[in-house]
């Protein structure tokens, strides 16, 4: 089984004699109200799918990562984890050195931070060095733009898992993937991270992937979106559908990751992959502008970051994509690297494109998508 | 961004003991190996460092251990649960 980031895979939840300690100490503490992302980030570090993180980043390893995209140890690693007293919040009540119960927005305690680090962060710089722009047009600068410019860091107690309204039977702990891969005999497991609907060009990646590993996992984010993103509900359909009924189900799993989306393109892709390295996958697929917006990144610029780390450093294998299309001439899916089709010759659509004619209660060519996942997306845009 | 490396040498001897070690392991080199094991004691080192300067009255090293910590009853658990959602 591939080791996780940094060789341990990390628990943070208490056990019950220490949670009973802690939930009596946890009304004496000074408070901090988390937010979604915030939220996802202290689930996902309590059961180790941000290995070898303990707790939010102190300003070591902070600084180190947007100096060197590495934590203070060396291991690779590229966007920060961080917390963030909110506005309007008094920064003086939380000190270095004391606890601070970290809440859900509707009041339940998840955890304790032992602060052991608290600083004034420079946004335009985090942004610079971590999104490569400070253009607050790009949702992750402005989400920058909406947080308080304190941070805290220090490991974790965690004493109460998040409560999850929606995909319960699709979540799974990197430590719940890990006995599925071995109870299902896969010892090579690509995972495919998306935050849209899969159309038959991602589905093409995934099949390619699935040739040469022994498992799938679709692993597409749940956490928080940009407003104008898909709506994770729709594309939870959309992916039981695929699944259902174009994939072998004995090779292939669901599960949620769930995260938040930063934006970040090729910062975010490397995070990505290590998280995944986390929940004992052993290859991630990274396809034409990983986890980008607009027109902030080049195409492959997600791919290129990786060369800045030795592959033993990455330690998960990366199975690097260029866009792909249907063919006309060869029929089939295929992409610039396997056919030597004109432009004309593929079967490409534009998102506007698609938005449009879905809206207009159109299906696209069955080349770009299956009719069952168009449906979907017909029906979600007309509020049925 | 990639930082400089330095050199470190080691007994020729322990060298070759460590290639013997790492045939067939998934490690594509001894330095690869070496790496590895000198950032889990680095890691390690620095754990016992911060559980010394437990920060605050709740305790920094309160929670609990890795994945690797996990016995029988949780990983039937686990198993249990896998079933339950129909992924076994």
């Amino acid at each position: 089984m591939i080791a996780p980031h940094g060789g341990r895979l990390v628990n943070r939840v208490v056990e019950v004699g220490e949670r009973d300690r802690l939930l009596g100490l946890a009304p004496k503490l000074p408070k901090l109200i988390l937010n979604a992302r915030e939220m996802a980030d202290v689930d996902m570090i309590a059961v180790g799918a941000m290995s070898p993180l303990e707790g939010f980043m102190g300003k070591a390893d902070y600084d180190a990562v947007l100096a060197t995209r590495r934590l203070k140890n060396g291991l690779p690693w590229t966007v920060p984890i961080v917390l963030a007293v909110k506005p309007g919040d008094d920064a003086a009540k939380y000190k270095e050195g004391s606890d601070v119960a970290l809440e859900t927005q509707d009041g339940q305690l998840l955890a304790i931070l032992h602060v052991d680090s608290k600083w004034k962060m420079d946004k335009g710089d985090e942004a610079r060095k971590v999104l490569r722009t400070d253009d607050k047009a790009h949702p992750g600068v402005g989400y920058l733009d909406s947080i308080g410019d304190t941070y805290l860091g220090g490991r974790m107690s965690v004493v109460n898992r998040l409560k999850y309204e929606k995909y319960n039977n699709r979540r799974l702990d990197p430590v719940e993937t890990r006995a599925l891969f071995k109870h299902k005999g896969w010892k090579t497991v690509a995972a495919f991270q998306t935050r849209n609907p899969i159309h038959r060009a991602h589905e093409y990646l995934t099949k390619v992937a699935l040739e040469v590993v022994d498992g799938l996992m679709l692993h597409p984010l749940m956490g928080e979106t940009k407003s104008d993103d898909v709506p994770a509900d729709v594309r939870m359909q959309c992916y039981e559908a695929l699944l259902a009924g174009y994939y072998p189900k004995d090779r292939t799993a669901l599960a949620v990751y769930p995260q938040a989306m930063r934006y970040g393109g090729p910062s975010e892709a490397v995070l990505h992959a290590i998280c995944r390295k986390n929940y004992g996958v052993t290859h991630f697929l990274v396809g034409r502008d990983h986890a980008g917006v607009g027109k902030y990144y080049g195409s492959y610029d997600a791919q290129k970051i990786f060369d800045e780390y030795t592959p033993a450093e990455v330690g998960i294998n990366l199975l690097k994509f260029e866009n792909s299309f249907w063919c006309k001439r060869t029929g089939g899916m295929a992409s610039t690297k396997s056919s030597p089709a004109t432009a004309e010759e593929r079967v490409e659509l534009s998102g506007t494109q698609v938005r449009e004619m879905l809206r207009a209660g159109t299906i696209p060519p069955v080349e770009f998508t299956r009719p069952e996942i168009a449906q979907i997306l017909i029906n979600a845009m007309k509020g049925k | 961004m990639r930082e400089s490396k330095v050199t470190v040498k080691i007994p020729r001897p322990l060298y070759r003991k460590i290639q013997l070690v790492i045939d067939n392991s998934g490690f594509s080199s001894p330095t690869d190996f070496i790496v590895f094991v000198l950032r889990d004691l680095v890691g390690e080192a620095e754990k016992k460092s911060a559980a010394a300067a437990v920060p605050g009255e709740a305790g920094g090293a309160a929670a609990g251990g890795g994945a690797e910590d996990f016995d029988a009853n949780d990983l039937e658990a686990v198993k249990q649960k896998l079933k339950n959602l129909g992924y076994l």
